[in-house]
């Protein structure tokens, strides 16, 4: 058994030891695409660990094939030091929530939440014990005789989670959990879940599309493409340094400025700019956040305001440079304000490393 | 305002056509059973002898009983398989349906010539029963059965719900019974009723096997003494009639309990 961990300070009754997750050169293929095409992926004991992606990009099959619910052509996964590649699906031990809404319609809440302990023997008494302690855990232990149809969206999703919660699961797997629900909901929920995984210690893979979501709540996110990982870091890492254009490009907005690269420095719009590893050599197009430009207005300055839209405390002005270059620059609507459409402007760049890729 | 008061008027009328054409046949069937032919007085004798009569008796339990083995059968084949298709095999389920809806497209009298030799063997190895002909309405009542619990099926998300219960650690078994079938529980039910109802009324196939369910004794008993053919058939209407009120109550209170 490997390291666990756990939170301390909060909840010790439902801590559990969080076990360390190893998916290794995993291969599945559905007809000629190639749904995973050898992923690794490690996650520690107790992480959460978010995987983005667009769709088709072989997240959900990651997880699914984790869960057991789907064979692996090829690959190993292991769960605290045991090999869990040919065990199935109900012996795996994960509590999994779904991005249907999973609840058994002819049970309680409190009896859907008992289920897994019902099957694993547990005595009457104690699984309405537990089943009433995750409830409450979820701030739902008011609604124990209720039905999933007299829920709302978020409240089974929080139940699902109760659910895969309460049979102490190796593992907790989120597949999406929240695209169901509304905006509103969808923040709230997030955050409890994260604030309910560091509770209880579970290690947890949490797949999503939506990269706010998996900026917000992630220890590291792990970003698929074409059945692949690009990169796995923490968010702001992820944000701040992405290794290769996809990553760049798929998280968060950015800009693609041409520039030079000259050795560990890149020229870009009379910028020089550290560049990050795996950056192309020469010739390129560097990948700038919109909040790294600034913005001034200049009657000599080499760029012009094409529009301006207000965000409520940011402002997004979208500009061209003489070249035709769009540029977009995420600035203070305080600083927004003195901006004209089709008035001349001057760029800055604010001086962190960039990623500089091929035209 | 006049618009209303004719559209309310049409639809009683509409309903009491309805109950008419319906109910007429059935107040003439009491009528006649109640009636002596030649002198027109009231008796209750057709009615009493379903009970003492021992041919009729002996139908009726026969018939009650094939009814009862026929929903059984029914359930333990079918509602397994539909769901096993559904969720393991879904490639399968145009054939299953396909084979399913089989017994609709062939003539009863077609079914019994090819069934005959069969029958020898099934009387040869359990004995000459009526009971028997579970083996055939088990075939007849799946075209019905399968309509009614393929709706259910089709009405939850019987993948992801199995695949709840699957992460929480229930097998097969136990997701087939303990998750999937109390959802569809309304499905099997009426597929249970149109059994029953299909049972209780089917002539052919026993007839030409020569067994002697109900509806046998029924056509034989009309040639003799007629008011106590039309006593039992009224009797078997009101009875399967009487079974689907029950059925769609219990629905209803099963749906009431969970929407509590």
């Amino acid at each position: 058994m490997s390291v666990t961990q756990s939170s301390s300070h909060s909840a010790p009754s439902t801590v559990s030891p969080g076990l360390a997750v190893e998916m290794t050169a995993l291969r599945r293929t559905y007809g000629t695409v190639n749904a995973l095409d050898g992923l690794d992926l490690h996650l520690d004991p107790g992480e959460m660990v978010v995987l983005l992606g667009p769709s088709g990009c072989g997240k959900t099959t990651a997880l699914r094939i984790l869960a057991g619910l789907e064979r692996q052509d090829a690959g190993t996964i292991s769960v605290g030091g045991r090999d869990l590649t040919h065990v199935p699906a109900n012996k795996r031990d994960m509590g999994m929530v779904f991005q249907a809404y999973s609840l058994f319609p002819h049970l309680t809440v409190l009896d859907n939440v008992a289920f897994g302990l019902k099957l694993r023997g547990r005595s009457r008494k104690d699984r309405r014990q537990r089943a009433g302690d995750m409830l409450d855990l979820v701030g739902l232990g008011e609604q124990k005789a209720r039905y999933a149809h007299q829920l709302s969206g978020g409240q089974q999703q929080r139940v699902a989670l109760a659910r895969a919660l309460a049979i102490e699961p190796a593992v907790l797997l989120l597949d999406e959990p929240l695209s169901a629900l509304d905006a509103k909901v969808r923040v709230q929920l997030r955050d409890e879940i994260r604030r309910v995984q560091s509770d209880v210690g579970t290690t947890t893979l949490f797949v999503t599309h939506d990269q706010e979501e998996a900026l917000a709540i992630a220890d590291r996110v792990g970003v698929m493409n074409s059945g692949r990982l690009d990169q796995i870091a923490p968010p702001a890492e992820l944000y701040s340094s992405p290794a290769t254009r996809f990553v760049g490009e798929f998280v968060g907005l950015s800009n693609r400025i041409p520039a030079q690269v000259d050795g560990e420095t890149a020229v870009v719009l009379d910028a020089r700019l550290p560049v990050l590893p795996g950056s192309a050599a020469g010739a390129g197009l560097a990948l700038v956040r919109p909040e790294s430009v600034s913005v001034e207005p200049d009657e000599h300055g080499h760029a012009t305001v094409v529009s301006v839209a207000f965000l409520g405390p940011v402002s997004r002005a979208t500009l061209t440079l003489d070249d035709g270059t769009l540029v977009m620059a995420q600035l203070a609507s305080a600083a927004a304000g003195g901006l004209v459409v089709g008035g001349r402007v001057r760029l800055r760049i604010t001086p962190s490393p960039v990623l500089v890729v091929g035209a | 305002m006049i618009g209303a008061w004719v559209w309310r008027v049409s639809r009683w009328l509409l309903l009491l056509a309805f109950a008419a054409f319906f109910l007429l046949p059935l107040v003439a069937l009491l009528d006649f059973s109640t009636t002596i032919p030649r002198t027109g007085e009231r008796t209750g004798a057709a009615w009493q002898s379903l009970l003492e009569d021992p041919q009729m008796t002996q139908a009726i339990k026969t018939s009650l009983l094939l009814a009862l083995f026929t929903v059984i059968g029914m359930v333990v084949l079918l509602v397994p398989t539909m769901i096993w298709v559904k969720l393991r095999v879904p490639r399968a389920s145009r054939l299953v349906e396909f084979l399913c809806l089989l017994p609709l497209t062939i003539p009863a009298l077609v079914v019994v010539v090819g069934i005959k030799n069969v029958y020898a063997w099934v009387t040869y190895l359990i004995g000459d029963s009526a009971l028997t002909l579970t083996f055939i309405y088990v075939v007849l009542v799946l075209p019905y059965a399968y309509r009614s619990i393929d709706a259910a099926l089709s009405s939850i998300d019987a993948g992801t719900l199995s695949e709840a219960a699957r992460s929480l650690g229930a097998g097969w078994f136990t997701v087939i019974t303990r998750v999937i079938t109390p959802n569809i529980w309304p499905g099997v039910l009426g597929g249970a009723f149109i059994s029953v109802a299909l049972v209780l009324g089917e002539y052919t196939v026993s007839s030409l096997l020569n067994y002697e369910t109900l509806p046998v004794v029924i056509v034989l008993l009309s040639k003799s003494d007629a008011p106590q053919s039309m006593a039992a058939s009224l009797a078997s209407i009101l009875f399967a009639a009487a079974l689907l009120v029950v059925l769609s109550f219990l629905d209803r209170r099963r749906r009431t309990t969970v929407r509590k």
